[in-house]
């Protein structure tokens, strides 16, 4: 598999707090990374790293590389706009904003100058399509996102993430906040996106990284500790910390 | 023994008595405020009702208390709020955003937000003396409409600006989150997500604000809104006066009749503020139920 994102030596600090240390890591293309830690291990902080989002956490350094397609994303030839269209972010809460099904969806591609109607509507469809949520809601376009469901909420957020048409999706505990059903079908839906985008998940549920993820990393304390096949690290770690860690022992 | 009964049933009354009469005082200290509105309402509704007439809009003021009437001053406060909202919202929130959405929070934008507070709390006499010297002298406009409209713009401004930055702060981090991570702009996620969830308390701030200026007297008497205005103002630059002014002006005359007409202005007044009041619940409401 071709590697997508690669992360040489990253070191990350807010203020005096080392929070990521000396991460190397490839990420392949086209499949899912899940990250898999305790709280606190650095596995949401280096997510939010791959689109930025750290930027506006004051105080906050970083040093190391995080190349996509052989462009470091902290050089002066990345505009964060482009970065953060390419790299799109599914939230831990689902954040629909405060508008109509539809706005939601046409917010991105509006923000990157689309206004044409018909493309706006194009854009709709196929992103909610994707998102499986079309047919729930192509009756009530107009009406207010808080209406759904919070899965269905979940849904449309991913769907507004498509909707400017990305290459990576990172998803931070994306179905923590869901019931087991609807946490199911946002499992379901990762593994038909995986074809056409590269994901990567942060989740405290091991048992998701395992059902849902191709790659798995686990994080300990800010460090790597383990990065492999989701097969091989479940059914044979090869760190103690790791095996401690998925068959419970502490985390 | 029942595990019901308890074996210190007078502890437990003494508390209940305690709680009783406590629930009093706290129902006499409503009261009081209570009553002394209305006692304030019937005094002037007594005192102002029989003036309360066409004639009161229509009529200039004028020496004759039969023929005096409020409609200069009723012009003047309207003119005075058409160029004073625009400006004000526009500084107002403009300065919000910059505070809470932009600037970084360290010691320098913490001094200016004291600072905001604080004139927030300055008298607006205080105000007046500073518009006197800054637009009348200083920019040398005269003891104009547009003066003392500055002047309140002024002395509303921290208002608004506090009352803003409270209402853009009540927008949950999520979703400019949701912005950001979809690739906008600062600009594109205050314009885009924040605003638009806090325009209902923004609005109703400025609305509030606006209702304080249509009540202050203070800093006008300072620049010199004149009291007795037979005209309606032609221009910006045009001298006007407006309705506390008036009142003021009636109620310092001796004779009993002005003093009616002074207590018809105040029912006024008091009307204007609650429409404006009333007009900042319902304005909330119709957004609200668009979230």
């Amino acid at each position: 598999m071709n590697t997508l994102i690669d992360i040489k030596n990253l070191n990350l600090y807010y203020g005096t707090y080392h929070a990521l240390k000396d991460v190397s890591l490839t990420i392949p293309e086209k499949a899912v990374t899940a990250f898999i830690g305790p709280s606190g291990c650095g596995k949401s902080t280096l997510l939010r790293t791959l689109n930025r989002m750290n930027d506006m956490i004051a105080g906050t350094k970083i040093d190391g590389r995080v190349e996509i397609t052989g462009t470091d994303i902290y050089s002066n030839e990345v505009d964060v706009e482009t970065l953060r269209k390419k790299v799109g972010m599914v939230f831990q809460q689902p954040n629909p904003f405060p508008k109509s099904i539809y706005d939601n969806i046409a917010y991105g591609p509006r923000l990157h100058g689309i206004r044409n109607k018909q493309k706006l509507d194009e854009i709709v469809e196929q992103s909610l399509r994707q998102a499986v949520l079309w047919e729930e809601v192509k009756d009530f376009l107009k009406r207010s996102a808080f209406s759904l469901s919070g899965g269905q909420q979940q849904r449309l957020c991913i769907a507004r993430a498509l909707a400017v048409n990305p290459d990576i999706l990172l998803m931070d505990e994306a179905t923590s906040a869901l019931d087991p059903i609807s946490t199911l079908k946002i499992e379901e839906l990762v593994q038909e996106l995986k074809d056409r985008y590269t994901i990567v998940m942060v989740t405290h549920n091991m048992h998701q990284a395992a059902r849902v993820s191709d790659q798995t990393v686990f994080f300990l304390n800010g460090e790597v500790v383990e990065f492999s096949e989701t097969e091989q690290l479940f059914s044979n770690p090869t760190d103690q910390r790791t095996e401690d860690y998925i068959t419970g022992r502490f985390g | 023994m029942s595990i019901l009964q308890d074996a210190n049933r007078q502890q437990i009354s003494k508390r209940r008595k305690i709680d009783f009469i406590l629930h009093i005082l706290f129902i006499a200290a409503t009261a009081i405020g209570i009553v002394a509105l209305m006692a304030l309402l019937v005094n002037i509704m007594v005192d102002g009702l029989s003036r309360l007439s066409p004639e009161l809009f229509t009529n200039y003021p004028s020496r004759i208390a039969s023929k005096a009437g409020l409609k200069s001053a009723i012009v003047g406060s309207i003119y005075m709020v058409l160029i004073m909202a625009p400006i004000s919202f526009i500084l107002g929130v403009g300065a919000a955003i910059y505070l809470e959405e932009y600037a970084n929070k360290n010691k320098f934008t913490r001094l200016i937000q004291l600072n905001i507070s604080t004139l927030a709390g300055v008298p607006s006499i205080v105000y007046g003396i500073l518009g006197l010297t800054l637009f009348v002298r200083g920019l040398g406009l005269g003891r104009s409409l547009l003066s003392g409209s500055l002047i309140m713009t002024l002395l509303i401004l921290p208002i608004i600006i506090v009352s803003s930055q409270e209402a853009l702060r009540a927008v949950p981090r999520q979703r400019r989150d949701a912005s950001f991570a979809l690739g906008a702009t600062r600009w594109q996620t205050v314009a885009g997500s924040v605003l638009p969830s806090a325009m209902p308390g923004v609005l109703t701030g400025v609305i509030l604000a606006l209702s304080r200026a249509i009540g202050e007297t203070a800093p006008l008497v300072m620049v010199g809104a004149l009291t007795f205005v037979a005209f309606l103002p032609s221009g910006i630059m045009d001298s006007f006066t407006v309705m506390p002014i008036q009142i003021f002006n009636w109620i310092s005359r001796p004779q009993e009749a002005f003093h009616e007409l002074a207590a018809a202005g105040i029912i006024l007044l008091l009307a204007l503020l609650l429409i404006m009041n009333f007009a900042a619940i319902l304005l909330r409401n119709k957004y609200q139920k668009n979230l």
